[in-house]
């Protein structure tokens, strides 16, 4: 969490993709219908790592006595979120996701905008370890957190 | 001297309007256009396709985040639905007094693994889910997607919920 933060933190955005890798990132994310409906924003990405957010919306909630964003949508966030990740590596040409898992350590604070970061940690010629973590304005208590594995399809020509 | 069992119409009824009831106090339930048919006790969640619910334009294919929500909702039913069973079936869970405020509290997800097993194609997605373990303060629950054929799933995950804690 916070110390896995410190370790391993977001490389600024000059080491990572640039202006124009980015707004490539961001017009792809704003082309998938489902993230569109979830109002889904990129917010920062890099080479194998993203940040994406979610604001809290009444249509979303889980628990109507509460106001707390259902899981569901969460999950939603944290796969296009690592997803994201995955397609920020420079040989990635596709992905999708071989299998997810998420822990639900807290509810998400009513009214409160959900922040995922997902990186890529570990890659193989087919398939990309990625782990994610979501929190809402108290960065330092994550909401959720998740481990996936994922496909990596690689471009024509890119190195296996 | 045996009690007459209730006529089968109203027994109907009070399952479809509880269930009913259970749906509907989820907004998020009713975001991803999720049904639940019943069969008895047996409920089959079901998700109808929409354009909004793509997250791979080009092939297209569901998004894994809606397939991991659906699978999701399918098995928090499923959960809440087996714990008011005997309640609902004794009489004592009045339907008609079931508004989202006054509904039992439902479980809450600790957490969720999902398989993507295929692609989910462009067309209607149907679960059902399995009580593995329901204790006093923890459930397992399974559960798996379908497509076109029953016997091909697209998806199957596996929940561990911390149960409600009863207020009466």
């Amino acid at each position: 969490m916070a110390q896995s933060q410190d370790g391993d933190g977001p490389p600024t955005l000059a080491g990572g993709l640039g202006a124009a890798g980015i707004e490539a990132a961001r017009r792809f994310i704003e082309r998938v219908p489902h993230g569109r409906a979830l109002g889904i924003t990129l917010d920062r990405v890099g080479e194998g790592w993203a940040e994406l957010s979610m604001g809290w919306d009444a249509r979303f909630v889980g628990d109507p006595r509460t106001g707390v964003i259902h899981g569901g949508a969460v999950s939603a966030l944290m796969d296009t979120c690592c997803g994201t990740a995955v397609l920020s590596l420079p040989e990635a040409a596709g992905t999708a996701t071989i299998d997810l898992r998420i822990d639900y350590m807290r509810p998400a604070t009513p009214r409160e905008r959900i922040t995922a970061r997902a990186e890529c940690y570990h890659v193989t010629r087919s398939v990309v370890f990625v782990r994610a973590t979501a929190c809402d304005a108290d960065a330092d208590r994550p909401v959720a957190m998740a481990t996936g594995t994922f496909t990596l399809e690689r471009a024509a020509g890119a190195p296996a | 001297m045996s009690r007459r069992p209730e006529p089968v119409q109203v027994v109907k009824q009070r399952r479809d309007a509880v269930l009913a009831a259970l749906v509907a106090g989820v907004p998020y339930i009713g975001f991803l256009g999720i049904g639940f048919d019943r069969r008895g006790d047996e409920l089959t969640g079901v998700l109808p396709f929409t354009d909004s619910l793509i997250g791979n334009p080009i092939l297209p294919a569901i998004h894994g985040g809606v397939t991991a929500a659906f699978l999701e909702v399918t098995a928090i039913i499923e959960l809440s639905w087996s714990l008011l069973w005997d309640e609902m079936e004794s009489g004592r869970l009045d339907p008609a007094g079931l508004t989202p405020e006054t509904l039992p509290r439902l479980p809450k997800t600790i957490g969720f693994t999902v398989d993507y097993l295929r692609s989910g194609l462009p067309r209607d997605a149907y679960a059902r889910a399995r009580v593995t373990r329901s204790g006093r303060r923890y459930a397992s629950v399974q559960v798996e997607a379908w497509q076109d054929n029953r016997a091909r799933p697209f998806a199957q995950a596996n929940g561990r919920f911390v149960m409600p804690v009863h207020e009466r």
